[in-house]
């Protein structure tokens, strides 16, 4: 009852405030002599008529800032006498240094391969229906994940305290092979077991999550065909998941190539476990050394971005109506272009 | 007699309560035979209770409003939903499951899928494998399955593909076709597994209205030709033209079923009164 006289005493000066409202009613958009269409005709030849676009001043600006710092940046790299050009050049290429990059290399591929079969079967055991299995690869990826990689690789190389003889045999029962742990490990096999075990557990789940990006209509279908198991997952399910999982594992991977510089605390010379020798004979030498370390590096991870683009690009194969071009085939694109339009010009 | 072909079995109450001593399949001339289905999903009880048989060579199609279980029905027969109670059975072999003793016991994996491998399915969505081209999709199972050599599967994949009306992209990959070129590659999936029965979950509702008439044209061809099919859809038109037996589902229950020119040009019971006034 009173609700109702409320409502219609609220609406009382609205509807005289609509009465005397001084104010015309604005006219709607677009009505305006300006803005009518059918009006702006526009005459000369098509050129004339192009649109221009937008001008962004603020690019520019930008742009000229950047290129200004940067000009900086390389004239301090090349003229600061500290940096030791000459020193570097030294050692760039020095056999000691090599030595060690192949070090690096073995290290970082055998760990790279290792921690990526591994890595599959966390990711399978997470994503199985044996709650076992569930919970152990959930544990193994837990603890890993949990110790920093260098206790990891220190602790290995302390492993033969702890256990003096491994053995091959019946669980809990008799052995029929033992080794002896200290002759059976090299500091190689302890990094690259080191590397891997931590590895494989950031390799699991970056797996899983490709595994799961594979929509659940790609199962169906071929569960639906009768494809048989290990050819779903070979053909069909890993095929897609590899497109979501290469950028995080080349991300791991890189990764990977910069974490091998801990095996030096498990005395084996990797290529920046040389550069700190040499740094510790050649006082002098330290800059040039760490420079030669971080080229080294950068080179490492360009080789492995380069082959991430056409990996990428192969996985990609039908997720996209048409292929983008190679940094390769837009150079030729771009000169074939650059020569018609040449001889074009030419012509006329 | 209003009532006369509603399906009325003894319904349990609780699930996996497996019926004593289950009829399984006798012999008799049914291609697909679907015998007291029941599913649960948690409280809901999706399929209570139906009982189906449809005849070798024929037509199904099966309607009714969603959620009324047709999919779920569809799914059962080829074992990627899995009956609480009931079976189903395809020529006379059981579908998933065994028996044991009294019991209906489930197969391993291995053998399901090479029971599915006899059944082709064609999904809403397509689902066909991006990363493979219209040739690989279609080829993919026989050579999986090893019944046919990479040569022999490519072969018969040209002439299903021409069959369809895509013998021209044989090497494009699905996505970059239409929606409608897509289903029809489906079909020819499907087909590449030579299946007895053929199983199409709505095959024509997520395509645009232009394209349906191509894959209708591929699935009344396969009609006539013989292979039994079960059609859930919503086009009642073309279930007119091509079903022998229209079954219409609603809350999980088989309301009617007989030939169209009974249950869609003369239904008997009011729900199916009602879905008809409101899709025609």
């Amino acid at each position: 009852m009173s609700e109702r006289v409320d409502a219609s005493s609220a609406h009382r000066p609205d509807a005289s405030l609509v009465a005397v409202s001084p104010v015309p009613p604005a006219p709607p958009v677009g009505a305006g002599p300006a803005d009518e269409p059918a009006r702006l005709t526009l005459a000369g030849p098509p050129a004339a008529r192009r649109v221009i676009p937008q001008r962004r001043p603020g690019r520019w600006i930008a742009t000229v800032v950047v290129l200004v710092v940067l000009a900086q940046v390389i004239h301090g790299l090349v003229t600061n006498p500290f940096y030791q050009w000459d020193r570097f050049d030294y050692w760039f290429s020095r056999p000691v240094i090599l030595r060690g990059l192949l070090i690096t290399l073995q290290v970082a591929a055998w760990s790279a391969v290792f921690g990526l079969v591994g890595g599959i079967v966390l990711a399978l055991g997470r994503l199985s229906r044996n709650p076992i299995l569930r919970s152990v690869s959930w544990v193994y990826i837990w603890l890993f994940r949990s110790v920093p990689l260098i206790v990891v690789l220190i602790f290995l190389y302390n492993f033969s305290a702890l256990y003096q003889t491994l053995s091959v045999g019946v669980p809990f029962g008799p052995a029929f092979f033992s080794f002896d742990e200290t002759a059976l490990f090299s500091e190689l096999a302890i990094a690259v077991i080191g590397i891997s075990l931590n590895e494989a557990a950031y390799a699991a789940e970056v797996v899983r999550s490709g595994v799961l990006s594979v929509d659940q209509g790609q199962h169906e279908a071929a569960s639906a065909l009768g494809l048989p198991r290990f050819y779903q997952f070979r053909r069909i399910v890993l095929p897609q998941a590899l497109r979501a999982i290469i950028p995080s594992y080349v991300n791991q991977l890189i990764g990977l190539i910069k974490a091998t510089s801990l095996v030096f605390y498990v005395s084996l010379l990797d290529m920046f476990g040389t550069v700190q020798t040499m740094g510790a004979s050649y006082p002098g030498d330290i800059i040039p050394l760490l420079l030669v370390g971080t080229v080294w590096y950068v080179i490492l991870t360009s080789v492995v971005s380069v082959a991430q683009y056409y990996v990428e690009r192969y996985y990609s194969r039908g997720a996209l109506r048409a292929m983008p071009l190679t940094p390769l085939q837009w150079v030729h694109a771009s000169v074939r272009d650059l020569r018609l339009r040449f001889t074009a010009a030419v012509a006329r | 007699m209003t009532f006369a072909q509603t399906t009325e079995s003894a319904r349990p109450t609780a699930p996996g309560q497996a019926t004593a001593a289950p009829a399984v399949a006798p012999a008799s001339a049914a291609a697909v035979e679907i015998h007291d289905a029941h599913k649960w999903f948690g409280a809901h009880h999706v399929l209570a209770g139906i009982s189906l048989a449809v005849p070798a060579g024929e037509v199904a199609v099966i309607l009714g409003p969603s959620g009324s279980g047709k999919s779920t029905l569809l799914r059962a027969i080829n074992h990627l939903e899995k009956l609480d109670v009931g079976h189903v059975a395809i020529n006379g072999e059981l579908i998933g499951v065994r028996r044991h003793g009294d019991r209906l016991k489930e197969l391993p994996e291995r053998a399901i899928l090479a029971q599915r491998a006899r059944i082709g399915f064609v999904f809403q969505n397509f689902n066909l494998f991006p990363h493979l081209t219209v040739l690989d999709n279609v080829t993919a199972a026989p050579v999986a399955t090893g019944r046919l050599s990479r040569a022999e599967a490519a072969e018969f994949a040209r002439a299903l593909l021409t069959r369809v009306g895509l013998a021209d992209k044989i090497n494009s990959y699905p996505r970059q076709l239409s929606g409608g070129q897509q289903q029809r590659v489906a079909i020819a999936r499907a087909l590449a597994l030579r299946p007895g029965v053929i199983l199409f979950d709505e095959p024509t509702s997520a395509l645009d209205p232009e394209l349906v008439g191509d894959v209708l044209a591929v699935i009344r061809d396969l009609a006539s030709s013989g292979t039994t099919l079960v059609i859930v859809t919503h086009e009642i038109g073309f279930a007119r033209e091509v079903a022998d037996l229209v079954v219409f589902l609603d809350e999980g229950r088989i309301v009617e079923q007989g030939p169209p020119s009974e249950v869609l040009d003369n239904p008997r019971h009011p729900r199916t009164r009602e879905f008809l006034s409101k899709v025609l």
